[in-house]
């Protein structure tokens, strides 16, 4: 027990003393909880649309203007070609074109149908799709109003109406940060955990230090203990001060459910991932490899974790990848408590899973840490 | 000459000695490739959902299989009280409910209006706005039929098409996104590691004394790091081309002059953080923090720019994979010449000869 508490000192002395690491491992971290949520934002929004119009007429112009005021589209200039707005596109000026053919308010009116010609720049492939879902929309509304103008009210109420009342539960205002925060504290807490101690002990084999150790009568366990707890206090630290400085004071989200409960899960994660840390630096001689090893790891986990997209969308075989995948139910589990208040009965899966990883990878890194290299 | 070339051998040994660092290297683009190729999209599919049918009436049943016929959706089983529904979203095992209030049928055909609730679980509130859009269509369907295909007067028709990606696949976005990352990732990273590594064991200073030029023992390991970059830009375009079928669409010889000048602003910004600190920990820390979520958020392939704040949207400006980012996806893509990305090229140019200058004023001789 003394042994592990020396140990733990050494390791916040050398902690402290370093001073370019100690503003990155907590200055960092927030500002980039600060800055991310900010800026990963999936919403589609802010399209800029490039009108040709060939018609000139009040309905082209009431269209258009129901089209800027939906606050989907921002108009990005008219034009009087569509080879002048496609230039718009090719140097990303516009994302989409919307031509107006010459007589549309005319033919419309006296044929009773006209065509509209959309093009999207579809390299985006997602917000492609939403834009074109979205513009369609406001055209079939626009063109409801134009019908109800020409046809008699009293021939609509024969038809049947089915009212669709939508209800958002856990977050009525639809607010995507409150979806991106925990997420993100969840990454940026398994990134400088895991990181910073597959570093730190790779770094007593590169310059030597190891073998000093070595040579004590220091247990092999009482050696892992002592690179364990400090980091994983530092892990506890990040992840409060991210969820109440950053995430109550900035955000304005406090966890709906048991803090108790968020922390007890937080502790068994923490250790699963130190573990995985360790196992990395037994795995590497220099502090480059294990940096490697540990950064493809690292993104293969977060990539995978259901952080950015969803993991039902995912084929099979990814959802295999993504279920093995501790970060997945960190992030799930944050998720969870912070924003349904979800209690234990219900995360009682994460939990287990998370213990069979925490026992299963630690006990693989002290098998395979030996005392003699 | 000969001492320079005797230097890149050197530093040529040492990387291709570390072969776990080698496979990681090469194996980071295989793999963003293939998971952000068949892993990675914001596709809607077999979301699980429940219906609490208080109706059990023909209608209601029509809805039913309309939306279990649909491949966005799974129904789950039908629940009844409320308590179990709030029990099951918490657990997270669905993610939409849609409730059929009693006497759904009968409301509908007397008095021509009837309600359906639909409660989408907004804790992600993307995929809740997509599945209530969803869900919306088909019921909205469902009321066409009921009214019959009377042929509307009136009719606006929308003809859509969509540039460049007719399949609104996810590739054309990410492959471009792909290749900065991992130009940024070898170039700053491991160039400044690898600095960093020799000061931390005290071989920079043996370097530092021989009769080489100082200068000429940083470019020679940059050098081993320009190669692997070009490699990894070579296997992600025959990835691209030949795994995700995407065709490069402008001219070959132009994306590699670009990419070049991207691993050369990368090397520069490598070689500007190893001489500004003295441990590979912090030298990775600073990178990883200072350039490679930067990377990820500003180049525009994971979050759309224009989405972002004004200030962030200013700071984007200043990350050089943004603009990379940008010509590449001309030229893959578009099919664009030089013509139309002159300005872009300029603006990374400019910023790579800043850099490069910086970065060997910055660079001392002497160990502190």
């Amino acid at each position: 027990m003394r042994t592990i508490k020396f140990l733990i000192q050494k390791e916040f002395l050398q902690i402290f003393r370093n001073k370019g690491l100690l503003p990155l491992l907590f200055v960092a971290p927030l500002i980039q909880l600060l800055v991310l949520p900010l800026a990963a934002d999936y919403e589609v929004k802010n399209i800029s649309i490039s009108v040709v119009d060939h018609d000139h007429s009040a309905y082209s112009r009431s269209l258009i203007s129901a089209i800027s005021s939906s606050g989907y589209f921002k108009n990005a200039g008219y034009s009087s070609s569509f080879i002048e707005s496609l230039a718009q596109i090719e140097s990303d000026k516009a994302d989409i074109i919307l031509e107006v053919p010459v007589g549309f308010e005319k033919n419309l009116v006296r044929d009773g149908g006209e065509k509209l010609f959309v093009a999207i720049n579809a390299i985006n492939g997602v917000k492609a799709g939403l834009g074109g879902a979205y513009l369609t929309k406001i055209i079939s509304q626009f063109n409801e109003e134009i019908r109800m103008k020409w046809i008699s009210p009293s021939r609509f109420n024969s038809t049947a109406v089915i009212e669709i009342v939508t209800s958002t539960w856990f977050n009525p205002y639809m607010n995507y940060k409150y979806f991106m925060v925990p997420g993100i504290l969840a990454v940026l807490v398994t990134l400088i955990s895991s990181y910073v101690c597959a570093l730190n002990i790779v770094k007593e084999k590169e310059i030597g230090t190891i073998e000093q150790i070595n040579v004590t009568p220091i247990k092999k366990i009482h050696f892992i203990l002592g690179k364990l707890i400090p980091f994983l206090i530092i892990g506890i630290v990040v992840f409060s001060i991210g969820l109440f400085a950053v995430g109550r004071l900035v955000y304005g989200i406090s966890p709906i459910g048991s803090i108790a409960l968020l922390y007890a899960f937080l502790f068994i994660y923490l250790i699963a991932l130190l573990g995985f840390g360790l196992l990395i630096s037994t795995y590497s001689d220099t502090q480059q490899q294990a940096m490697s090893i540990a950064f493809f790891f690292m993104m293969l986990f977060m990539l995978m974790s259901g952080l950015f997209t969803p993991i039902e969308s995912m084929p099979q075989w990814a959802r295999i990848i993504a279920q093995s995948n501790p970060v997945t139910y960190f992030i799930q589990v944050l998720r969870m408590i912070v924003l349904k208040g979800s209690n234990f009965n219900d995360i009682k899966i994460h939990f287990l899973v998370i213990t069979i990883f925490a026992i299963g990878i630690n006990g693989w890194a002290v098998v395979n840490y030996k005392k003699t290299t | 000459m000969k001492q320079f070339l005797a230097f890149i051998k050197k530093e040529f040994y040492h990387v291709f000695r570390d072969r776990k660092t080698l496979l990681m290297l090469f194996g980071l683009p295989v793999v963003q490739i293939v998971l952000f190729g068949f892993a990675l999209s914001n596709e809607i599919k077999n979301t699980r959902i429940v219906v609490m049918d208080y109706a059990k009436d023909a209608a209601s049943q029509r809805i039913i299989d309309r939306l279990e016929s649909s491949t966005y959706f799974e129904i789950q089983e039908n629940l009844l009280s409320a308590s179990q529904l709030e029990a099951s979203f918490k657990e997270g095992n669905i993610k939409l409910a849609i409730v059929i209030p009693a006497d759904f049928n009968a409301d509908l055909l007397h008095l021509n209006k009837a309600q359906i609730q639909i409660i989408a679980d907004a804790s992600d509130p993307n995929t809740a706005n997509t599945l209530t859009t969803y869900a919306t269509a088909i019921i909205m369907a469902y009321q066409a039929e009921l009214n019959g295909l009377r042929h509307a007067p009136y009719q606006i028709t929308t003809e859509v098409r969509m540039l460049y990606n007719p399949e609104l696949k996810g590739a054309p976005n990410f492959v471009p996104g792909v290749m900065a990352l991992v130009l940024m990732l070898i170039g700053v990273m491991m160039t400044a590691v690898s600095i960093v590594r020799e000061k931390e064991n005290g071989t920079m200073e043996i370097l530092l004394v021989s009769p080489f030029r100082p200068f000429l023992v940083i470019l020679s390991k940059a050098i081993p790091y320009l190669l692997i970059s070009i490699i990894n830009v070579i296997i992600i375009l025959l990835l691209s081309v030949y795994l995700l079928d995407l065709p490069i669409n402008g001219s070959i010889f132009l994306l590699f002059a670009e990419s070049i000048l991207l691993i050369i602003t990368a090397l520069s910004l490598g070689l500007l953080i190893s001489t500004s600190t003295d441990s590979q920990q912090t030298a990775m820390l600073l990178s990883m923090m200072g350039m490679m979520l930067p990377t990820l958020l500003f180049t525009g392939f994971m979050f759309p720019i224009e989405n972002m704040p004004i200030p962030l949207q200013i700071i984007s400006n200043i990350v050089p994979a943004k603009w990379y980012y940008i010509i590449v996806k001309s030229i893959m893509i578009k099919g664009l010449g030089i013509t139309m990305i002159w300005k872009e090229t300029l603006i990374l140019a400019g910023m790579t000869v800043i850099l490069v200058a910086v970065s060997i004023r910055k660079f001392k001789i002497r160990l502190a």
